[in-house]
């Protein structure tokens, strides 16, 4: 299991600059590890689409975004993704924490949990998910990926690959 | 006073400042008012007015950047809010122009005309709030907002009343809007 330090490293280290999401427990580490770092600004956001407002704004301004979610985010979320974001070719990178992966979860995560994929697929944003060994590989693709095409792109986190 | 007034007023005594306009009639309006780079007009996204011109803020503390939100969008969005009081950037200013009405849909009624949202800003720790009812003292009041720091909110009451006629729509295609916006930086 990857130190989320060194998972928060890899992504300042690639090039991005902005951190904004919402909470879940699979990245409570990481968000803490952001918060911390004087280098990097992480705004805690009310909302899912919240963040996506302000890290469009943020891009429009220079930075290059990573918005931090849970899946539930991506129901919250999903007219600024695709009124926002696909649009006007805003890029971000979402880190998204997969709950409910294959039925294994408390109630309320099993619906999102079955469909988070092909709700990405329907509206064309494109996904990857970590595991174990293709960390660097995935956040270093991303960057290339959002910034070349101008686009949003989201990675899926599930639990037990950051502690 | 209405929209047009309102947002003439505003418009004419900006320079550089860039402005992040709401949806629907504000984009419209302010699009056919005075068109500038200087100007993101955010035709989709309901409520995120707020939050975009919040990220620009964050990202570029040496401009003034200014929201042009309505009662519609902020009451969508009214999160953001305490966001920004949370965050105090000294440059943002928040200016919401109330005519307690959905204008762009036809004049259904939001919750404005009960909720003082005035009183959510001084609630959320905007650093200055005032609320305006004419011309004369919207042309006062956005001369102290641009010339001090903020985080500042002005709620801008102007009238459901419009006069009938055709408005345009933004003509420039989201990326365009994207890229000249990002170009004024």
């Amino acid at each position: 299991m990857l130190k989320s330090e060194d998972f928060a490293q890899e992504l300042i280290n690639t090039g991005y600059d902005f951190f904004t999401g919402v909470p879940c427990t699979i990245i409570g580490n990481l968000i803490t590890t952001l918060t911390e770092r004087p280098d990097v600004t992480y705004i805690p956001a009310v909302r899912e689409d919240a963040a996506i407002g302000v890290a469009g704004g943020a891009y429009m301004a220079g930075k290059i975004p990573v918005v931090l979610m849970q899946n539930s985010g991506l129901g919250q979320c999903l007219n600024a993704l695709t009124s926002l974001n696909l649009i006007y070719k805003l890029p971000c990178l979402f880190i998204v924490t997969w709950r409910g992966f294959e039925g294994k979860d408390a109630p309320e995560h099993l619906v999102m949990g079955k469909i988070c994929e092909k709700l990405l697929d329907t509206i064309s944003i494109p996904h990857h998910t970590f595991n174990p060994d293709n960390i660097k590989v995935l956040i270093n693709m991303s960057f290339k990926l959002i910034t070349e095409n101008n686009e949003p792109l989201a990675l899926f986190l599930k639990e037990g690959i950051i502690d | 006073m209405n929209y047009r007034e309102a947002i003439t007023t505003i418009m004419e005594l900006l320079n550089g400042q860039l402005v992040v306009c709401a949806n629907g009639l504000i984009s419209r309006e302010t699009f056919t008012i005075r068109d500038r780079t200087e100007n993101f007009y955010m035709i989709g996204s309901m409520g995120l007015a707020s939050s975009i011109g919040l990220g620009v803020a964050l990202s570029k503390p040496s401009r003034k950047v200014i929201v042009l939100d309505g009662d519609g969008n902020l009451l969508m969005n009214l999160g953001s809010l305490p966001m920004t009081g949370s965050l105090q950037p000294k440059n943002l200013l928040h200016i919401v122009l109330d005519n307690e009405v959905y204008a762009s849909t036809g004049n259904q009624p939001t919750i404005s005309n009960i909720i003082e949202l005035e009183d959510t800003a001084k609630s959320a720790k905007y650093a200055y709030v005032k609320k305006v009812t004419t011309e004369k003292d919207l042309k006062r009041e956005t001369v102290h907002i641009l010339e001090n720091d903020g985080p500042s909110f002005l709620l801008v009451k102007i009238s459901d009343k419009e006069e009938q006629r055709e408005i345009g729509r933004v003509t420039h295609s989201p990326e365009e809007i994207k890229e000249r916006f990002m170009s004024a930086m």
